[in-house]
């Protein structure tokens, strides 16, 4: 990217965080009650957003090989936060053992170099078949088909998934050389503003429950609202991208999409593990995977859509 | 000074692979002398634990381990020694004569102004279930009154490294203190041991 887009989309975040701090700060201010919970987590989420905005830009001025560490580090939390709401055995040991420690770093380091093909197929042919062997060696059949199927669900939403928002970056787009980065930058950008978005819209209109035994924070009216923007955000970044505006606005509309039934399948999760949160890793928001279930669902999607009709 | 270096790197690898979130529900984290005692499941226990207290309590803070065990080879000796300032105890002969018991070097501790980390149970149990205490800690309760007993509940640890495995895995662990618990005049052995169980088995709830 070059200096320019470069301060653009910073000033414009960081100009939006400002905005979202002066209002948080405005209605504490102006809140009876000085303790109200839904104040408090809205500006621990706001001072949590800014850690995050650094660490991004912190790793993007870096480069691509910082950009890639930074989410091995992020899979690496949303993995043990999966793991830790799975019932594994102990004859599971080894193969999660496998995973955290050869699996996650083997998926991040063939983006590092580059290589596309095995990188696609690690985690779904080779992880999938190796893994189950090597559990099966410890001798304990109980539940060892939801056993097995939970640990490979787990590397493919916390390690696979999320490892598609860096491999955006190794995209090859005729005439968009070395800019790639934006393809990333435009991808979290709709995503968590159509979260923040969809909450927004929510909180203020919020009437219809769409799936109230699985998530009932989530409404028609905060979809609607949340997606409507969200598009018209993407389409409006469509300079940062290879896409035309129309074009810009489709893949927001998908990307926005699948945030959100990402979101719908991680509650479902959630709820039938009985807690209401991945962990507490991120203040006010909860666990890595809380902040990043929608990411997980669109990343892959957005990064297939790219590849085929604009990559080489 | 080489020790205080790989304490800290114990508790930052502790924090990588756990989390190691302390909870303190029943007391703060107060600079007074205790008795720390909790559930065993998993070689991790005391490492946690210990990593979960704030600095200026865990300097002070010397978890009690078998001597059998932590006298094999140099490398474990330095460890309990220089890095963790275990206490060490003959677990063999427990509860025999009075005159060379293992209450000792832990009656010594105290003296000394240190608090303890103690696993009751004795050793490592197979999972969440905690088995029946020893009798040590109440010999500890009755001969310093004064010192508190806080139950602390490990939550998880024996997934992270489980009885015979060689390697941690990382998973998210909690470590809950609760509320303190004190002998009280005239109270039996046996009665105290049990109060003290199910005071640290209520925490895995809360």
């Amino acid at each position: 990217m070059t200096l320019r887009e470069g301060l653009l989309i910073s000033s414009g975040v960081v100009g939006a965080l400002l905005l979202a701090t002066v209002v948080a700060l405005i209605l504490r201010g102006r809140a009876r009650d000085k303790a109200n919970p839904l104040i408090s987590n809205l500006i621990a989420r706001i001072k949590a957003w800014w850690i995050m905005v650094a660490l991004l830009g912190g790793a993007l001025l870096a480069g691509q090989h910082a950009v890639i560490v930074l989410f091995a580090l992020v899979s690496f939390a949303a993995l043990r936060e999966f793991i830790t709401l799975t019932p594994t055995h102990r004859a599971d040991h080894a193969a999660v053992f496998t995973s955290f420690f050869i699996v996650l770093p083997w998926q991040y380091g063939l983006i590092w170099v580059d290589w596309y093909g095995f990188f696609t197929i690690l985690i779904p042919v080779y992880a999938f078949l190796v893994l189950p062997s090597i559990a099966v060696v410890f001798a304990d059949p109980k539940r060892f088909l939801t056993r097995t199927a939970e640990t490979q669900w787990g590397l493919m939403i916390s390690v696979y998934c999320i490892s598609h928002v860096p491999a955006l970056l190794t995209l090859d787009v005729p005439g968009y050389r070395g800019r790639s980065a934006l393809l990333m930058v435009f991808l979290l950008l709709v995503v968590q503003s159509s979260d923040v978005l969809q909450y927004i819209w929510g909180k203020l209109l919020g009437r219809h429950a769409i799936a109230p035994a699985v998530s009932p924070s989530k409404t028609w009216e905060g979809l609607i609202g949340g997606a409507i923007c969200a598009t018209a955000l993407g389409a409006s970044l469509w300079r940062l991208t290879p896409f035309r505006p129309w074009q810009a606005a489709g893949m927001a509309l998908v990307v926005t999409t699948m945030g959100f039934l990402g979101g719908l399948v991680m509650s479902a999760i959630k709820r039938d593990r009985g807690v209401k949160d991945w962990g507490q890793l991120i203040e006010g928001h909860g666990g890595m995977l809380d902040r990043l279930d929608s990411v997980a669902f669109s990343a892959p999607i957005f990064f297939h859509l790219t590849r085929y009709f604009y990559a080489t | 000074m080489f020790g205080q270096v790989i304490a800290a790197m114990t508790c930052a690898g502790a924090r990588i692979l756990t989390g190691a979130q302390a909870r303190w529900v029943g007391c703060a984290p107060l600079d007074v002398q205790r008795i720390y005692f909790a559930n065993h499941t998993s070689h991790l226990d005391f490492v946690l634990l210990w990593s979960s207290l704030p600095a200026r309590l865990r300097r002070k803070a010397r978890p009690v381990a078998a001597k059998d065990y932590w006298c094999r080879g140099p490398l474990r000796r330095f460890a309990i020694d220089r890095v963790f300032r275990g206490v060490l105890v003959d677990r063999a002969h427990f509860d025999r004569d009075r005159e060379a018991s293992p209450i000792n070097p832990m009656l010594n501790a105290l003296d000394a102004g240190d608090s303890l980390i103690l696993f009751p149970e004795g050793s490592r149990g197979p999972g969440p279930k905690v088995q029946p205490f020893k009798s040590g800690i109440f010999h500890l309760a009755q001969a310093r009154l004064n010192v508190e007993l806080v139950p602390v509940w490990i939550q998880n640890s024996y997934r992270v490294m489980p009885k015979g495995s060689l390697f941690p895995i990382p998973l998210l662990c909690s470590v809950t203190f609760g509320k303190p618990v004190r002998l009280s005049e005239a109270e039996q052995k046996p009665d105290f041991l049990a109060r003290m169980r199910d005071s640290l088995a209520g925490l895995e709830s809360v």
